[in-house]
This record gives structure tokens, sequence and C-alpha cells, in this order.
């Protein structure tokens, strides 16, 4: 897999910790081995909604990449309680029902962007880089190995 | 089924193999079904509530599943019965949200259901007034099956046109 240059966070230099939620084991290992290619360090995982939020305040990621359509709870309800409870949280959705309704409704609710799957790893880098804004620095390469 | 109903799952199926596998893909055979679907190998399966209804099949044999999920990941990985699950789900996901994505944009209105995988022998029956749709997809790296059995929600379709929609 092609590899970035480190996304940090700015506070303290360290890996941004990431939450995946998705329903599919495959998916949840496609996007951590994105996301290890972007420099980050998985912080959990979860498989639905209502485990996402128990994760969310167990682990306190920086980013969570969340999917919609999961059983339990979907997607974007179980952003909307996170935010909530954590209204700096950081939530982009990636999910394959890219349609104006989901994203507007994903937005409304306290997610900050959506990513439509397949994910291209260059295109979840630039939302990653967007989202997190001053709070993540992009290491040059002299500082990646410092 | 209407084509324009149709082609969008042909679309996005034809879109997220070849962007996950980066290789072209044909169309190797296509036909409709009134009998009971049998599936070929390891069977995802999506139900769909709304404006259509009906439900989706996503159907390739484990060695192609193995090979898809390694080519997707862009790492060798090693057969197991859950990565084989996984693949098919997750290609039933990809192209099942893909295909809804464009047909929300067209008007129509859904439900997606999470993936359920087809295990059983016997086949799954097309609902009398639904006969279904399989299209087999061959890529360089194996076959993958589409089956398609969706109808127009008649109830809601009446609802409309009797709110002069």
């Amino acid at each position: 897999m092609e590899q970035f240059a480190p996304v940090k966070r700015s506070k303290d230099g360290q890996p941004v910790r990431y939450l995946i939620v998705d329903d599919s084991v495959f998916a949840r290992k496609n996007l951590a081995r994105m996301v290890e290619s972007f420099g980050g360090h998985l912080a959990g995982e979860a498989g639905d909604g209502l485990t996402a939020i128990t994760e969310y305040d167990r682990t306190h990621p920086d980013i969570v990449l969340m999917d919609i359509t999961m059983p339990q709870m979907e997607g974007i309800e179980a952003a909307e309680r996170i935010v909530q409870s954590h209204p700096d949280a950081r939530i982009v959705m990636v999910s394959s029902v890219g349609y104006q309704e989901n994203i507007v409704a994903a937005l409304q609710r306290g997610a900050r962007h959506f990513v439509q799957k397949p994910v291209k790893p260059e295109v979840l880098y630039e939302v990653i880089k967007y989202v997190l804004g001053d709070d993540g620095a992009v290491a040059t390469a002299a500082g990646a190995g410092a | 089924m209407k084509m324009d109903v149709i082609q969008p799952f042909i679309n996005s199926a034809d879109a997220v193999l070849a962007q996950g596998l980066e290789c072209s893909t044909a169309i190797g055979s296509l036909s409709m079904e009134e009998e009971a679907y049998r599936r070929k190998g390891v069977a995802a399966m999506v139900w769909l509530t709304g404006d259509i209804e009906g439900r989706i099949i996503i159907d390739l044999d484990p060695e192609t599943a193995v090979r898809v999920a390694s080519k997707m990941a862009g790492a060798e990985l090693p057969e197991s019965d859950s990565l084989v699950r996984e693949t098919a789900c997750e290609l039933a996901n990809q192209i099942i949200g893909n295909a809804i994505t464009a047909l929300n944009d067209q008007g129509f209105h859904f439900r997606v259901h999470p993936p359920v995988m087809h295990m059983s022998e016997e086949g799954i029956k097309s609902s009398e007034d639904t006969e279904a749709l399989v299209m087999c997809f061959e890529t360089p790296i194996g076959s993958v099956f589409m089956n398609i059995a969706l109808r127009y929600n008649r109830k809601r379709h009446a609802d409309a046109a009797s709110a002069g929609h």
C-alpha cells in the first residue's frame, strides 16, 4: 500500500489515534491499513453504532471513521450521540451509500465529512488533514524519522 | 423490472470491481430466472425496502473471494471462512450502496439493510411477480455473479399517484 507523509497531532507530535466503526471486519482491516499508512494509530474498533459510543468513551480518539449501514444502531445516530456527549468529536462518515440526503443528515447531526466507498487512500488522507485542521501536522521527510 | 432500475447496479458493480481490482471487467452472461436461485459459491444478500423492494445477491467462489480480498487490501491474505464471507459482504455493500446512491439521485428512496450470508443449499425463490436477473462479471481473477430481484412498491406508487405526483 502506498505510503503517505505521516500526519501527527500538532500538540504533542504523537500519531493521530483512530476509532474505526464498520460492521465488516474486512472493511475495518482495510481502513486500519490505510490509517497506518498515514502514520496513524488504531485506538479501537467497533462493529455497530452502540459499541462505537462505548469505544469512543473508552478511547477518546482523535478521529472516528464511521460506516452508516450497521446492525443495532446505524452510524448517523451513533455520530449524533457521540457529538452530543463530546462536541469536539471529529467523525468522518465512510459509506457506500453516498446520496445527498444521507450526507446532509450526517453533517447536520455532527459528522465533519463524508467519504464514499470504495475508499481511495489519497481521498481519505486529504479528508483527514482537512478535518484535523490546525490540530494535525504533516511530518516532513526530515522530521518523520526524528 | 425496468432497465432504468437495473442499470445503476450494473454500472456500480463494474465500477467497484474495476476500481477495487484495478482491471477492466466484462459481462460474461446474463439471464432471467424464475426458478429459485442456487448460490454458486459464497453469497451475500442485501434486502432493500422503500420505493423499490427486493433483494440483490453477490456471489463468488471462495478462491476468487480470497484473490479479491488480497487485491483490495494490497497484500496477500490467507484464506479463511471469515475472510471469504467478509469479502462477499463488503463487495455487496459497496456495489449496492453505490447503485442506491445513483437511484436516490433519480428520486427513488430506499432503506438498505446490512448484508446477510445466503447459506441455504436449496436456493431462494423470487416472488411470483418478480423474476431475477442474473449476470456474471468476468474479471482477470475470477467471476462475480450478481442476482437482482426487485419490484416497484405498489402501495407507494398508489400513494404517490393519489397525491398527484
